[in-house]
């Protein structure tokens, strides 16, 4: 027995199945991301200006990444509008572009969750705090890692400017970056820019990364829907397309909430 | 060229336009965020922008301007709810006098 409404739409609500499921799909969606970013809110005016960090992401790599999500999200809708002209060469072209654009946001993704491993604060037992990296860009270090490992002093490159400064002065980055020494003994915390540093960290991790998942699941469908679900095409084209046009409502949708994601977090 | 050929390729050149304007929405919301016009109207324009683009992505890639009504419904309950969840947000935020001190 046939599915009814998988390829031609309902008479009485006039969409095909998977167009509902996807929609309803995307509203829980929307809920969820709604939730973090109202805990983002509560983080954001609960946290006191000189907690909330400036100008310690990557603006001009954001920016590329923003772009890039952009372009999948027009290769995407390329994508499907070429198989409605019926050109199944262009379309698998655009889904190529798609999933390669994704494999980059992924990537520059985790460049700068690496970057972030190997960022450093420091709270010094004087009050005093600083930003930069410690020589030799170790990842994952901790206080208390210092002290069983016996280290002495550490090595820090501060940043030109102190987060707190705010948010025009933290993004800038002149001056002299000088080597300087710091006893463990003076040290209260140390901290790499995980989610356990800050309120911040905590919320740029999470909603990055549950964003960042929702990339690799659409690439996964993405790039089947190019590869062997390409098939369909010479069976079932209708459906097919119907399958690629869900995908692409699913893209555009992660697309949209990056477009939130990156004036919040990196800009703001 | 068939009808359906025609305003599928009127649709094409519309969604490189879209993409243009999406591009161009992102400079300007980084460009924005280089003035300062006070932390308030800095997040309010780069709402403003965000949600123009947003906009943009619903309405020509998702096709939200022309869809059909069972679609309008299902948004409309999300759109109330998501609407209700930012108002408690605004609310639970009321509750607390604002924080002052550092750690």
């Amino acid at each position: 027995m046939d599915i009814p409404y998988t390829a031609q739409p309902r008479p009485d609500t006039g969409i095909y199945n998977a167009k509902a499921g996807i929609w309803l799909f995307l509203a829980s969606e929307v809920m969820l991301f709604g939730a973090l970013f109202s805990a983002y809110i509560l983080l954001r005016v609960g946290a006191a200006p000189a907690d909330w960090p400036h100008g310690l992401l990557n603006i001009p790599i954001g920016t590329f990444n923003t772009a890039v999500l952009i372009l999948s999200s027009v290769a995407v809708v390329m994508a499907w509008a070429s198989l409605k002209l019926r050109q199944f060469t262009r379309f698998k072209t655009f889904q190529a572009i798609t999933v390669l654009c994704a494999v980059v946001f992924l990537g520059v993704k985790s460049l700068e969750y690496r970057d972030k491993f190997m960022h450093y604060e420091v709270w010094k037992t004087d009050g005093t705090r600083l930003t930069g990296h410690l020589k030799g860009k170790p990842m994952f270090l901790t206080l208390a890692k210092l002290k069983a490992a016996g280290w002495e002093k550490i090595e820090f490159i501060p940043d030109a400017h102190f987060y707190a400064e705010g948010k025009l002065a933290a993004r800038k980055h002149d001056g002299e970056h000088k080597t300087v020494e710091i006893y463990v003994s003076g040290i209260k915390r140390l901290s790499a820019f995980v989610p356990a540093h800050s309120t911040y960290f905590a919320i740029y991790f999470t909603l990055t990364a549950l964003h960042a998942l929702h990339v690799l699941g659409g690439a996964v469908v993405i790039a089947y829907l190019f590869g062997p679900g390409s098939k369909m095409w010479f069976t079932d084209p209708e459906r097919f397309t119907n399958r690629v046009e869900v995908t692409g409502l699913f893209w555009h949708f992660v697309d949209l909430v990056w477009i939130f994601l990156f004036p919040v977090l990196y800009l703001l | 060229m068939s009808d359906h050929s025609l305003d599928m390729a009127r649709h094409v050149r519309g969604y490189l336009i879209v993409g243009a304007a999406l591009l161009i929405g992102t400079l300007l919301t980084v460009w924005a965020s280089y003035i300062d016009l006070g932390h308030h109207w800095n997040l309010v324009l780069a709402l403003v922008i965000a949600t123009a683009k947003a906009s943009l992505v619903a309405l020509f890639f998702m096709h939200l301007i022309s869809e059909r009504s069972l679609i309008y419904l299902i948004l409309g309950f999300t759109a109330f709810f998501f609407v209700g969840l930012m108002f408690l947000t605004i609310g639970a935020n009321a509750d607390y006098p604002p924080l002052t001190t550092t750690r």
